[in-house]
């Protein structure tokens, strides 16, 4: 699926991080500049460190940069408004993590209803736990869950308001193949049937065969973009 | 129900130890406020509703013998509603199977007609029928004393004649709700009694014929009270009276004013460091608490949760602790004030209580205690949402730790890597080492303050009754008697020494301050009974002038060679201008005493006495107590031994057992920090912990490295606590005193090794508590994911 003619949904240009861990300054971002087009399915690919999720964390506004802007639908972010940031996280953006992050003393179906209370417009939480493969594991308390379904609960969690934009960081990291490629499809299928423009953060070079772009990471900056001619399908895949 | 609330009683439940044990803190502060507030409450409700049910008077005087006519002109006293004369005389009792004499206090009975004021509640029988001159009514606690009741008799000496008398009934008297001998401190019902009989008998017996030798008045609301006493003192002065007095200066009624105002001193005290401690140690916990929840609030920030909704989830956290605590301390505090204001019954005697707390006490402790616990709570929610979400959800960056010139050391080299994490971990972070620690210093330190009541009793005790006073026995005459009147005692069986005594009702002025204070005289090298200085010790009076107590000074507003004017209430009623000579300190009362043989002088009676104080040989007590149960003249006899024992049953049964609850109370503070302190740093060292035993560790050893930091934070706690605590005796001590008794600052060493074992145990029992769940802990499990 090609988006070439599609419409920006963000924008970040010169971004720069310096994090300050004790004495020594870490550049984590080296200015970056980056598009995400509306729909589509971008995977960030590099070795740890290379600051993938520091730049996750920034466009999704969970972090601020130390310099440089990002821009959403053509609207600057201000990064250093606490309750911008906070609302653009609500409306627009939904957070897949590597360890789930999820509230151990609530079911799968509460987790997704934490999101969908404070949402505008979300899906009921059985849908969106239904949309990937968890219909019948409602009541299940995550302890209760394996990973993988741990993680496609994190899934529907982030979807379920149906945001503009599913930011995904290293989903399948703590995961084995098999499982990891149910996460993948779940992601997918939010970003086909949704529209949802998806980055997803991976070192797992094969895992970027499901991307329409990937983004090559290396020391703080984006050292190559490639196009996917085609995309396939994560049941295609094996690591 | 929104996913939040459901996550936060979850949450509740899951951590339904720790958070049992802050709402115990939080509890135990509430509770003590309000064990103290309704106390007061309930004694105030209850005396004023005794006073006015019985009528209780407003003025009381006494005269030596006065016409019955008299009694209507002080009846027509402007101001006076109603005025009651009637006879009140000093008996000895000779109980049966009681060796020693019995005080008692005669009170006359209206012929005709209902008591007009201080009326009796009947508590078994009857009133005596004024036809039948043996018939009296007994003081209830007296009639339980030694086991009265209707139809009972003993015998009395009344002027020097023994008379048997008959139990008819059994009562009490808003006069005698304490109900003290004259010149006793406490209560002693098997010593001191009080009979009420009709008038008649009592007239004949003590030859007081148509005349009175007291009289009760209510004023009406507009009264002008010193205008009335000047009045009243003017018609009786010819008639040997002595001064009227208002129901302040009551004797059983200053007492229980007394009681309450040390209540109130109590209620301020006490619970204010409690709950200011009980503040302290919730805000301590609570925030460490909320600081391992820092992922949950970056993760909730990541969902575009608000500050303010962040905020509000932990404040109905803290709230429903705090509530919690909250009601337990009612519920506890509530029963707490009941059974405190049930034990003043024994020795305050109402015929009923009135135990029915308004909601003040309540919501007065609920607010401080809430309010603590939610300032000490926001305070690390506002530091934890303020951190970017991102950050607040990654674990927090490894802390700098740097090598000291203490670890290059030769002893740094013998320590072993578990002991330098722990020594590491408490210099890395020394003021969270500093607050855990100062948390379970306070709750030593309080702990100190309340053992600190028994070292400050026995101390008191020791210096009043052993270090002040060497004599057996004090004989009071109920007249006054001849310096010679000392011969006839010196001669008594088993009598090894006897020293005089003179006492004078007066009133000391200084310009418009006046004080009712009786003075003592004492005689020249005194040695039974000499003015004593709690530190200076024995003191010699001067002749010449007053030597005044501390308090008494503070009162009067005098120091050391400031003249006073003193009115002496009896014979002549001189007044004269006094220089003060020497001020000296005292724990009970606020005594004054001059030399013997001025104050005779003064007074103008001659060289007389009113009591003798005696030295008794032990082998021969017996024959001197049958000799002196049968000796004219005799008011009472107090000894010291049983002034003793009164004073520590008494102790025992009131401010001891308080302070056993303090004691609880300390506990319970010391068990709810030092379990949520381990608690939490189990749950912030969780997976470093379980590397650890991945490394290969034991579990005693990384038991070790989690439990000695505890341990050693208390090894600090304890001195400190022992600086605090005296810091707390000492502000407690200073703010105590009332006229009645100041509490020395006495600390035994002792008492410090108490409370720092006990603070040890409670240490030593939650780290058994905790380490029982490291055994348990899923490591391999913690590995895996990120806590």
């Amino acid at each position: 699926m090609e988006k070439d003619t599609s419409a920006t949904a963000l924008q970040a240009r010169d971004l720069i991080k310096i994090y300050r861990m004790g004495t020594v300054d870490v550049h984590a971002l080296r200015g970056v500049d980056v598009d995400l087009r509306e729909g589509e399915l971008v995977v960030l690919l590099g070795p740890s460190g290379s600051g993938k999720s520091t730049l996750l964390n920034i466009l999704g506004g969970l972090d601020r940069p130390t310099s440089g802007s990002v821009m959403f639908r053509d609207r600057e972010i201000d990064m250093n408004n606490e309750r911008t940031l906070n609302l653009y996280r609500r409306n627009h953006v939904g957070f897949v993590f590597q360890f789930y992050n999820l509230i151990p003393s609530l079911t799968a179906r509460e987790n997704v209803a934490l999101v969908t209370e404070i949402a505008r417009d979300p899906m009921p939480p059985s849908r969106a736990l239904a949309m990937v493969g968890l219909g019948d594991r409602l009541d299940h308390f995550p302890a209760q869950l394996s990973g993988g379904e741990q993680q496609r609960v994190a899934i529907a969690r982030a979807i379920a308001k149906r945001p503009d934009l599913l930011l995904c960081d290293e989903p399948t990291g703590a995961l084995d193949s098999k499982t990891g490629v149910l996460v993948l499809d779940a992601i997918l299928r939010i970003n086909r049937e949704l529209g949802t423009t998806t980055a997803l953060i991976t070192h797992n070079a094969v895992i970027a065969e499901i991307a329409n772009r990937v983004l090559y990471f290396a020391d703080g900056r984006i050292v190559e973009t490639r196009l996917n001619s085609g995309q396939r399908a994560p049941s295609e895949l094996a690591w | 129900m929104t996913s939040l609330d459901r996550k936060l009683i979850r949450e509740l439940w899951r951590l339904r130890a720790q958070v049992l044990a802050i709402a115990l803190v939080i509890a135990s502060g509430t509770a003590l406020l309000i064990m103290a507030l309704t106390t007061i409450e309930a004694l105030e409700e209850t005396t004023a509703a005794y006073y006015e049910r019985t009528r209780f008077a407003d003025m009381f005087a006494e005269a030596k013998r006065a016409p019955e006519y008299l009694g209507r002109d002080i009846a027509e006293i402007p101001g006076v509603r109603i005025a009651e004369t009637r006879i009140v005389e000093g008996a000895i009792l000779d109980m049966p199977g009681f060796s020693e004499p019995v005080v008692a206090r005669l009170m006359s009975l209206p012929e005709r007609g209902p008591e007009l004021l201080n009326a009796l509640v009947i508590r078994s029988g009857r009133l005596a029928d004024p036809t039948r001159p043996d018939e009296v009514v007994v003081s209830e606690p007296f009639a339980e004393a030694h086991r009265l009741k209707p139809g009972d008799s003993f015998d009395a000496i009344l002027r020097g004649r023994k008379r048997n008398l008959q139990v008819v009934g059994t009562a009490l008297s808003p006069e005698y709700v304490y109900a003290i001998a004259p010149g006793g401190l406490m209560p002693d019902d098997e010593r001191f009694g009080v009979l009420w009989m009709g008038r008649d008998a009592l007239a004949a017996a003590f030859d007081l014929k148509a005349s009175f030798n007291s009289v009760t008045l209510s004023l009406l609301p507009d009264a002008n009270e010193r205008d009335v006493i000047r009045r009243l003192d003017g018609l009786l002065s010819p008639f040997g009276g002595i001064g009227a007095y208002l129901r302040a200066d009551q004797t059983s009624n200053w007492f229980l004013e007394s009681e309450i105002a040390q209540q109130k001193n109590m209620s301020r005290i006490m619970p204010a460091i409690f709950l200011a401690v009980a503040a302290f140690l919730t805000n301590m916990v609570m925030a460490r608490l909320i600081q391992t929840e820092r992922r949950e609030i970056g993760l909730l920030k990541a969902f575009g949760y608000g500050n303010w909704a962040i905020g509000w989830h932990f404040a109905k956290m803290v709230l429903v602790i705090g509530t919690i605590g909250v009601l337990m301390g009612s519920v506890i505090g509530a029963w707490l004030g009941h059974w405190n204001t049930e034990l003043y019954t024994k020795f305050y005697r109402f015929p009923f209580l009135l135990y029915r707390p308004g909601p003040a006490g309540f919501v007065i402790a609920g607010a401080i205690s809430l309010g603590a616990a939610l300032a000490g709570s926001l305070a690390a929610v506002r530091s934890a949402v303020r951190l970017p979400p991102a950050e607040a959800m990654q674990p927090p960056s490894p802390p700098i730790y740097r090598r000291s010139f203490a670890a290059r050391t030769v002893l740094a080299g013998a320590l072993d890597e578990p002991s330098r994490m722990i020594l590491r971990r408490i210099i890395r972070w020394p003021v969270r080492a500093f607050l855990a620690s100062l948390g379970l210093a306070m709750s030593v330190a309080v702990l100190i303050m309340a053992l600190q009541w028994v070292d400050a009793i026995d101390s008191l005790a020791e210096s009043v009754f052993e270090r002040a006073q060497h004599q057996d026995a004090t004989v009071a005459f109920s007249d006054l008697q001849p310096i010679g009147a000392i011969r006839e005692f010196e001669h008594m069986p088993g009598v090894l020494a006897a020293e005089p005594y003179r006492f004078v009702s007066a009133r000391i002025n200084n310009g418009h301050l006046i004080e009712r204070q009786g003075i003592v005289g004492v005689p020249t090298g005194a040695i039974l009974s000499p003015v004593f200085d709690v530190e200076r010790g024995r003191l010699e009076v001067p002749p010449g002038g007053l030597m005044l107590s501390v308090k008494l000074a503070e009162l009067l507003e005098v120091k050391a060679g400031d003249t006073v004017v003193v009115e002496l209430l009896e014979g002549r009623q001189p007044r004269v201008s006094l220089p003060v000579l020497q001020i000296f300190e005292t724990y009970i009362g606020k005594p004054a005493y001059m030399d013997m043989a001025a104050l005779n002088r003064i007074a103008g009676d001659g060289r007389v006495i009113s009591g003798i104080h005696i030295r008794v040989d032990a082998s021969s007590r017996t024959a001197l107590l049958t000799t002196l149960k049968d000796t004219p003249h005799i008011a009472a006899v107090l000894f010291r031994h049983a002034a003793i024992d009164t004073f520590y049953k008494t102790m025992g049964e009131t401010i001891l057992i308080f302070v056993g609850f303090f004691v609880a109370f300390s506990m319970t503070l010391s068990v709810g920090v030092t379990y949520n302190s381990i608690r939490i740093a189990l749950s912030e060292r969780a997976r470093e912990l379980a590397t650890l035993r991945v490394l290969g560790f034991s579990r005693w050893e990384i038991s070790y490295i989690l439990l000695g930091e505890v341990g050693l934070l208390t090894w600090v706690a304890i001195p400190l606590g022992a600086v605090i605590g005296f810091s707390l005796a000492w502000y407690m001590t200073s703010a105590f005193e009332t006229e009645l008794y100041r509490v020395p600052l006495v600390l035994r060493d002792a008492t410090y090794g108490k409370a720092a074992l006990i603070a040890l145990a409670a240490t030593l029992a939650c780290a058994a508590i905790v380490r029982r769940r490291l055994d348990k802990l899923d490591l391999i499990a913690v590995l895996k994911t990120r806590e």
